[in-house]
């Protein structure tokens, strides 16, 4: 899953397809106006789903749209790395990259080597085994009424 | 249950070819909320357009998503189809399957599987779109140009003959700007003052344009279509109404000193107008020399002064003006440094004493204002002019003498990381072969030498232009100049001449040194007052370097001119009107649209944190008082400026409460996004 810019990286990712550049199809993707948006709460959310992985990515340092979005997005996600092992998920799921509208090659080598990363990780899915803790309570309460 | 109408496009055979679009159709279909699917050959074709009004209509659709290229190519066009067909365009969306899949991706099974996927994702987000109107927004229909060289000058006489009210503010006493300074024009040879003065008369007499000499921008607040600036007006010490501009007091003043509109080569009284044809013709009072008001002796001109318009208790002044649209044209300068790194003589505006101290660190280590006879382009223009300190004979600054020999120095300070700027100015090599030809017309029996490193002669007439000078006796040399020494009464020029491998001495009696072009001294002052972009040399930057260079990165804010790259005088005056005709369209409107992909809040949950106040780079959310009915408070909230608000959403972010967000990307939008896939990656 990836949380991008709509200034900067979105329109990279276009251009690598209108100079049909070929990487990996992993990836989903996720217009947003600013980096500065991105929630940490989107993240987790998307792990939650079973994302194998999370990019961030926006313009680079200085060319924010709106001058200083990405500064915050930058500050968030060091903060939120912190917090991303201590959730049980691996650092290596995130991605943070700064990828202009002309990166497109940078986009594609990230998308590549971003998802050989997580491939060599495996997948993702501490979620899938939980057993949800109310779910006996539940039942009992269904069955009695 | 929320009717969905899913569109897919073939783009003839750009999707199809490896994307299998009736079969993401198909998966569509079965998603819960959609009612109608169509897989068609070019969705943005008319018949498409046509097929997609028609669904809505038909299936009284209340989202849609088309399935097509980026949404940067097609997203109004779909958006502006559903309004037509009484559909509210933010329903619509864009599923980007072209440049993000069937582009990028060979195989035909994982095209149409990652296709279906982005489709599904916009499918789950637009049932959380909320119908938007776009907001209607009155506006000042007054223009403010910054600036009043002939970049200012062209934009406000642009404007106010189209019927805009033009403030034109200045901080000198005169408009005129650099263009002012020129004796004669390349590549015609056309003398400037005599195209320059009929403007600066027009507008001077143009019931629409508002001059303000002398007086400067301090503040800008507000947003396009509604500016307010503060302009600080400078004491000129003259009463501007009651000034005939008799030159009474500018003739009798007893005190002397070096005009800066000459670049010190000549003095001027300190009750002044900067050069005769000045307009506005109302002196000012230097108020840092002039004698009565630092030490009360004097005020010989209040004596001689006819209408009784001089006043030494003038204060500053500021005042507000209300405006819809900005144009900034503040223009040039040479850079001071490298002229005083080759020796160059120092004008006495610009002395030491004047300098802060990191301005005094770039000072050259020696040799510096030793050289009396070393002078940059726009002083050798003051010698040429007609109307200049020497009345257009050339005579060198240090003893009068008419130079035999000129050696002119092309690059200084351009094209050079170490000692400059990296950038061409652009205009030098023109204009040094206009000072040779200047030259030589003037001194019928004298030598011009020119070093250069390459001849940049782009432009309409310029290359014959450049011939011409070189037939007409110049001598160019392709080389670099080493040092320029003083030898007797002449300044001995050594160089090389790389095309012959030869290191070349010339004893010249003037050198005149083609300076870089460089922005204003205190250009990102001005920038940052105005809250545009600037890039490392302080020009600013356009918002897009071809397709719209005249546009900074702030709505309602334009570039003329030199401010925003080096340019000479027809492309300034090119820049100016389009300035002026974006101003003008901008105006042509009665109300302003703008989207309405901004922030709201939901006051009654706001819990006054102002996260969002201080995290807005547009400052568009300020603190409110909520009042019952009977208007009593009852609680602060945040509010948001919708004028002002440009849509970045970090203010949704930051919210505690989550009570402020951002129309067209809110929470539900993307954690329906998010949720909408299973996590099962091709």
């Amino acid at each position: 899953m990836a949380f991008v810019c709509k200034w900067c990286t979105y329109s990279g990712a276009d251009l690598a397809g209108t100079s049909r550049m070929d990487y990996s199809p992993n990836v989903r993707m996720v217009r947003l106006p600013c980096s500065g948006r991105i929630d940490h709460q989107f993240m987790i959310k998307a792990f939650e789903q079973g994302a194998d992985g999370v990019i961030i990515s926006g313009c680079h340092p200085g060319d924010c749209h709106y001058n200083e979005g990405n500064y915050y997005a930058r500050r968030r996600n060091t903060a939120f790395r912190e917090l991303v092992g201590f959730n049980g998920i691996d650092i290596k799921r995130l991605e943070f990259s700064w990828i202009s509208a002309a990166e497109a090659i940078k986009w594609t080598e990230i998308i590549d080597k971003f998802t050989e990363q997580v491939r060599e990780l495996g997948p993702h899915n501490p979620y899938a085994e939980l057993v949800d803790p109310y779910a006996e309570y539940l039942a009992i309460g269904q069955e009695s009424a | 249950m929320p009717r969905i109408g899913v569109f897919v496009c073939q783009c003839g055979n750009n999707i199809a070819r490896t994307v299998d679009t009736a079969d993401v159709a198909d998966n569509a279909s079965e998603q819960s909320g959609v009612v109608h699917v169509e897989d068609y050959k070019f969705m943005c074709s008319a018949p498409g357009q046509e097929l997609f009004k028609k669904a809505i209509k038909e299936h009284n659709l209340d989202g849609a998503i088309v399935s097509a290229c980026s949404p940067k190519m097609h997203e109004a066009t779909f958006r502006n189809a559903a309004e037509a067909a009484g559909l509210n365009p933010y329903k619509v969306e864009i599923a980007n399957i072209r440049e993000q899949c069937s582009w990028v991706h060979d195989d035909k099974e994982i095209g149409t599987a990652k296709s279906k996927d982005l489709t599904k994702m916009m499918v789950e987000r637009v049932k959380h779109n909320r119908p938007m109107e776009r907001y209607r927004m009155s506006m000042n229909k007054t223009a403010l140009v910054l600036g009043g060289g002939i970049a200012g000058i062209q934009a406000a006489l642009d404007l106010a003959n189209a019927g805009t009210p033009v403030h034109l503010v200045e901080r000198e006493p005169s408009l005129g700007g650099n263009m002012a300074r020129l004796s004669e024009t390349f590549p015609t040879l056309d003398c400037s003052q005599c195209i320059m003065t009929p403007k600066m008369v027009e507008v001077l007499n143009h019931p629409l344009i508002t001059i303000h000499a002398y007086a400067e921008m301090e503040k800008l607040e507000g947003y396009i279509g509604n500016f307010r600036a503060t302009v600080r007006q400078k004491a000129k010490f003259v009463i501007d109404d009651l000034c005939t501009g008799c030159g009474e007091c500018w003739e009798k003043c007893p005190f002397t000193q070096e005009s800066e509109f000459e670049m010190g080569l000549a003095k001027r009284s300190v009750i002044y107008i900067p050069f005769p044809q000045a307009v506005p013709t109302v002196p000012v009072i230097d108020k840092t020399e002039c004698p009565k008001i630092l030490k009360d002796k004097c005020g010989l001109c209040a004596d001689v002064c006819g209408p009784d318009c001089i006043d030494f208790t003038q204060q500053d002044q500021l005042f507000e003006l209300e405006i819809g649209a900005i144009i900034v044209a503040t223009g040039f300068e040479l850079m001071p440094n490298v002229y005083r790194e080759y020796g160059g003589w120092r004008p006495p505006h610009m002395t030491p004493k004047k300098l802060t101290a990191k301005q005094r660190k770039l000072l050259p280590r020696s040799g510096a204002g030793r050289l009396v006879d070393v002078i940059n382009g726009l002083e050798f223009e003051r010698l040429a002019s007609a109307s200049g300190p020497t009345g257009g004979q050339i005579k060198r600054p240090s003893d009068g003498k008419i130079p035999e020999t000129v050696v002119f120095i092309a690059c200084v300070g351009s094209r050079d990381c170490n000692k400059g700027v990296e950038y061409c100015s652009k205009i030098c090599c023109m204009y040094t072969a206009k000072h040779t030809m200047l030259y030589q017309h003037a001194v019928h029996h004298g030598k011009a030498y020119v070093f250069y490193m390459d001849i940049r002669a782009g432009g309409k007439g310029y290359e014959e232009f450049i011939n011409r000078a070189q037939g007409e006796g110049a001598e160019y040399i392709r080389g670099r100049v080493s040092r320029l020494n003083k030898k007797g009464d002449k300044i001995l020029v050594k160089g090389a001449d790389t095309l012959t491998g030869q290191a070349v001495e010339v004893e010249a009696d003037m050198v005149v040194l083609a300076t870089a072009m460089v922005p204003q001294a205190d250009a990102e002052d001005t920038a940052q007052m105005l809250g545009i972009g600037y890039d490392k040399h302080g020009f600013y930057t356009e918002q897009h370097p071809k397709l719209m260079p005249v546009e900074s990165s702030t709505g309602g804010i334009y570039l003329a001119g030199a401010c925003q790259g080096v340019k000479d005088i027809p492309e300034t005056v090119s820049q100016a009107s389009a300035c002026a005709s974006k101003v003008l369209g901008l105006f042509s409107k009665e109300e302003m649209l703008r989207e309405p992909e901004v922030a709201i809040v939901d006051q009654e949950h706001c819990m006054n944190c102002w996260d969002c106040v201080t995290v807005c780079p547009y400052k568009a959310i300020s603190p409110t008082e909520l009042k019952d009915r009977n208007g009593n408070f009852r609680k602060m909230a945040a509010e948001v400026n919708p004028g002002l608000c440009q849509g970045c959403g970090l203010c949704n972010t930051v919210c505690r409460s989550k009570s402020i967000e951002l129309q067209g990307y809110t929470d539900q939008q993307v954690y329906a996004q998010i949720t909408s896939f299973d996590g099962a990656f091709v």
